[in-house]
């Protein structure tokens, strides 16, 4: 009973969460909610046994990519978009558009079936520990697909400074 | 023991919630936020099948989506201050230029 009751709990905080951030007028509480999301985010990681990525995801995203956003924000005068109109007119559309996919993927659950179960179990990982686990397939089996992954990142960070620079 | 569809609901409302925000959004900084809501939601469900199917390449492309998101913020930050810098604002449904 007890795990479903904390479930509920992130269930129904995550919900709020992300319609406040969808909501909010000033990106800057949009930013600050979304920092209060990531660590409920990490929080479930740590519930579904996945240590290093609930790390990851506190480090990675509440320490880098939310502090680039605010960067970003604190650079850019934004007084008259938070003063001015929040939603495009056509919102409706949006909500309409959500609420089928929404249903969509509720139906595609019902039909679901799962897979055949693969070798690590809850034991296995704990004997081994998670960062060692996930480490071993990173570097073996996915190591071409994790160079790849780098290159994507320094292309990003050239090609970030190529656009924000000030032409001369 | 919690089932594997509840996880898959609720990355799936927070998945619709931020691509309504997305669609419905001026702000492109609020829409860029959007992004990085969905694709948290994604790695949720990710996450959720490789704990329940016992298998851990749910988890390794979990790592793939965090530095794609991670260099798609970068970029699309670099857009946003170059974009500011020649029109001073920030609002999707003003930047017309390209009239698409």
């Amino acid at each position: 009973m007890l795990p479903q009751i904390i479930f509920g709990y992130f269930a129904i905080v995550m919900t709020v969460l992300s319609v406040l951030i969808v909501t909010r007028k000033n990106p800057v509480h949009s930013v600050l909610w979304m920092l209060v999301l990531f660590f409920h985010f990490a929080a479930i990681y740590l519930f579904l046994n996945a240590e290093f990525i609930a790390a990851v995801q506190i480090i990675l995203y509440a320490g880098a990519v939310l502090v680039l956003f605010l960067f970003v924000i604190m650079m850019l005068n934004l007084k008259q978009e938070v003063s001015g109109e929040r939603y495009i007119g056509e919102w409706p559309i949006a909500v309409a558009l959500g609420i089928s996919i929404l249903l969509l993927i509720i139906f595609a659950i019902t039909k679901l079936v799962p897979g055949p179960l693969g070798e690590y179990t809850i034991e296995l990982i704990q004997k081994e520990t998670h960062t060692k686990a996930v480490g071993k397939f990173l570097y073996t089996e996915y190591l071409f697909v994790f160079i790849i992954a780098s290159l994507i990142l320094l292309i990003a960070i050239v090609g970030a400074m190529v656009l924000a620079k000030k032409r001369a | 023991m919690v089932p594997l569809d509840w996880y898959i609901m609720l990355s799936a409302v927070m998945f619709t919630i931020g691509l309504a925000g997305f669609i419905a959004r001026r702000n492109i900084i609020i829409m860029l936020i959007c992004i990085e809501l969905m694709l948290n939601a994604v790695n949720l469900s990710l996450i959720a099948f490789s704990h329940y199917l016992q298998d851990l390449k749910g988890q390794i492309l979990v790592f793939f989506t965090i530095s794609v998101a991670a260099a798609e913020a970068a970029i699309g930050l670099a857009i946003l201050v170059a974009v500011f810098r020649n029109k001073a604002m920030v609002d999707a449904d003003k930047l017309t230029e390209m009239k698409g």
